[in-house]
């Protein structure tokens, strides 16, 4: 078992009359890559400027080491962040950019300027130190402000929507970059972003928010595949979310119709919604399928076409290579293992 | 983007006719004076000569130019002193809050500084609102003699010369990007730390324009010392003025112009190599 590094306990957060969390409590590991994900204004950055000292929690409590460090100010954590918008020093070069927090320290010369050539050998910016940083382009500018802030050999590196503003091919590199890096350096980082597929693909652990509220942690594939609650299988990937009830023990009741299912644990006949997948759905002859329906809307989307079906209850989205033309009939097919059961969540 | 062929020129040249006009050619006018004679009743007489230089040499009249130099700097500096930090917090205030400072600091354009001047004498005086409040907070037993002297003169150039400063630090706060402020902190830097390598770095083009907008003005403002030096403190533009008008001596009076301004922008040839100020602020010299 991995060490605990931060806990955050019961953390809620006021501004104004706004309560911005309420009640987080998370445990953050060593060398774990941690992302928190949610829609915007969901606390996320909250939690961020608290770890990092910027805010302080209204309430709750930040262990680092099991120590209570929310009134430490920032400078004195061993933490530091990559922001949003980089906030790099326009009057300095990268070298000196990078050797501010060393500079600081009052470091020796030398060994200062070895330490920022080997980060900027890190970042793939080598002999770039004498360079204006308001000349790179943004991809490398990021890289200056990861350098700048892993040179100070902090135990935990913070990232807001490190790539937000980015275009979409230089974002997917340094997406498998930043992963690189942080297995290399070997600490924890907890990211923040709004995009569940960058969550998905970098991450150890995902952490979903909604309206200052931990709506899920687990794995990227766990909150892909079982998403606890409607919140979480709509912001994640596209779904199918159907009101059905919990028959017994591995079978569920949703349109009019029972299916085997893998899930248990529920009371019997408990009121709750199924996640089915597009890409778990699958084409077949009506007489095949118990739900059927007829083709609606059929899109071309590279790999697989996505179909809309409209059948007597609702409509389905299939991601699937066959094609089906519009207006023909079809039946949806899908196992056991495909069906996921949620407990039904109130409005949110 | 390429230049239009013609039709450029005839785009400024309403704007080239007007700095020849209002610009260049009295300033060329004043510098012929300078070497013109005066008559003894009125009018000058247009023989070459370098009298009246020579006559500035007098340490009467070098006095002059120490004095105004000394006041100029002495307001400047408190100038710095006050306005700065009154820009810096101005710009940190809530947006409402920042509005109506922002009025407060306009309101007095809005009223003719002569008139307003007149106002600090009312302050002032013997028996003035000052003295008063310094009285009966008992401070002081005597009245304090403020009104035609030094610190008159100086609290006059501070009032009239103020809200360029301070709007001038305020712009370049305003324009802050206070993550700058955040990652230093983050870096290792304490909040005083933070503030002299980013906050004080990053505003000093405001400051340093504003010293700009303070200096050369308050090199030649003549009216407040005027008003509130009496006639015991002689500046180089109250000198000027006397000349031109009084003592009708023309010539004299632009060779006193013309030593003021290459004195002045000799200073701030100076300043502007000292502080390598490519970054001053809505001062467009580059």
């Amino acid at each position: 078992m991995k060490n605990k590094l931060i806990e955050l306990k019961d953390l809620t957060k006021n501004f104004d009359d706004q309560q911005v969390l309420r009640g987080i409590n998370l445990d953050i590991y060593e060398n774990e890559f941690l992302t928190l994900l949610g829609p915007s204004g969901c606390g996320k950055t909250t939690t961020l400027r608290i770890i990092a000292g910027f805010d302080e929690p209204s309430s709750g409590q930040v262990l680092f080491n099991g120590i209570e460090i929310s009134k430490v100010p920032p400078y004195k954590r061993e933490i530091n962040t990559v922001f949003q918008k980089y906030a790099l020093f326009p009057y300095l070069n990268v070298a000196d950019n990078i050797a501010f927090g060393l500079n600081l320290k009052k470091m020796d010369k030398s060994v200062i300027a070895q330490k920022v050539s080997r980060m900027l050998k890190m970042v793939g910016l080598e002999g770039f130190e004498k360079r204006d940083v308001t000349l790179l382009s943004g991809g490398q500018q990021q890289r200056v402000a990861i350098a700048r802030a892993l040179v100070n050999e902090p135990k935990v590196l913070l990232l807001d929507e490190p790539l937000g503003a980015l275009d979409a091919k230089i974002r997917k590199q340094m997406q498998t970059e930043l992963k690189k890096i942080q297995r290399e350096v070997g600490i924890t980082f907890i990211y923040v972003t709004h995009d569940q597929e960058e969550a998905l693909s970098m991450s150890d652990a995902v952490v979903v928010m909604n309206n200052g509220e931990i709506q899920q942690i687990g794995s990227p594939t766990d909150i892909y595949n079982e998403p606890e609650n409607r919140f979480v299988a709509d912001f994640i990937g596209e779904s199918n979310i159907i009101e059905g009830h919990m028959i017994k023990d591995f079978l569920v009741e949703f349109d009019g119709y029972t299916f085997e299912c893998v899930d248990k644990g529920f009371p019997e006949n408990e009121e709750i919604e199924v996640v089915l997948r597009p890409e778990d759905l699958d084409i077949v002859e009506p007489d095949k399928a118990q739900i059927t329906g007829v083709v609606k809307n059929v899109t071309f989307k590279g790999v697989h076409y996505e179909i809309i079906v409209e059948t007597e209850s609702r409509t389905y989205m299939v991601h699937t290579t066959d094609y089906a033309e519009v207006g023909r009939k079809v039946g949806l097919s899908f196992g056991p293992e495909d069906i996921h059961v949620m407990w039904k969540m109130g409005a949110y | 983007m390429r230049r239009p062929k013609n039709g450029g020129v005839w785009m400024i040249l309403p704007l080239y006719l007007f700095t020849i006009v209002f610009v260049a050619g009295p300033l060329l006018y004043v510098l012929a004076l300078s070497f013109a004679k005066a008559n003894d009743g009125y009018g000058v007489t247009w023989a070459f000569n370098l009298e009246n230089y020579k006559r500035i040499l007098d340490p009467v009249y070098q006095n002059t130019f120490k004095q105004s130099f000394q006041l100029a700097l002495t307001s400047t500096v408190l100038n710095c002193l006050i306005g700065y930090p009154f820009g810096y917090f101005m710009a940190r205030l809530p947006e409402k809050k920042k509005k109506h400072a922002m009025i407060g600091l306009m309101l007095p354009f809005w009223v003719n500084s002569l008139i307003r001047l007149y106002g600090w004498i009312i302050i002032l005086q013997k028996k003035g609102l000052l003295n008063h409040l310094l009285k009966s907070l008992h401070l002081i037993d005597k009245p304090l003699k403020i009104l035609y002297s030094y610190p008159a003169v100086v609290i006059g150039m501070l009032y009239v010369l103020f809200p360029f400063m301070a709007l001038s630090v305020y712009s370049s706060a305003e324009k802050l990007d206070w993550s700058l402020v955040e990652a230093a902190r983050d870096l290792g830097a304490s909040k005083t730390k933070a503030f002299w390598t980013v906050t004080f770095r990053l505003t000093l083009p405001g400051l340093l324009s504003g010293v700009i907008l303070t200096f050369i003005p308050s090199m030649g403002l003549f009216f407040i010392a005027d008003i509130l030096g009496g006639n015991k403190i002689v500046l180089v533009g109250s000198l000027i003025q006397e000349q031109m008008t009084r003592g009708s001596n023309w010539p004299f009076a632009a060779a006193l112009a013309v030593v003021l301004l290459i004195l002045t922008t000799l200073m701030i040839m100076l300043y502007r190599k000292i502080t390598n100020a490519k970054q001053l602020e809505g001062v467009g010299w580059e």
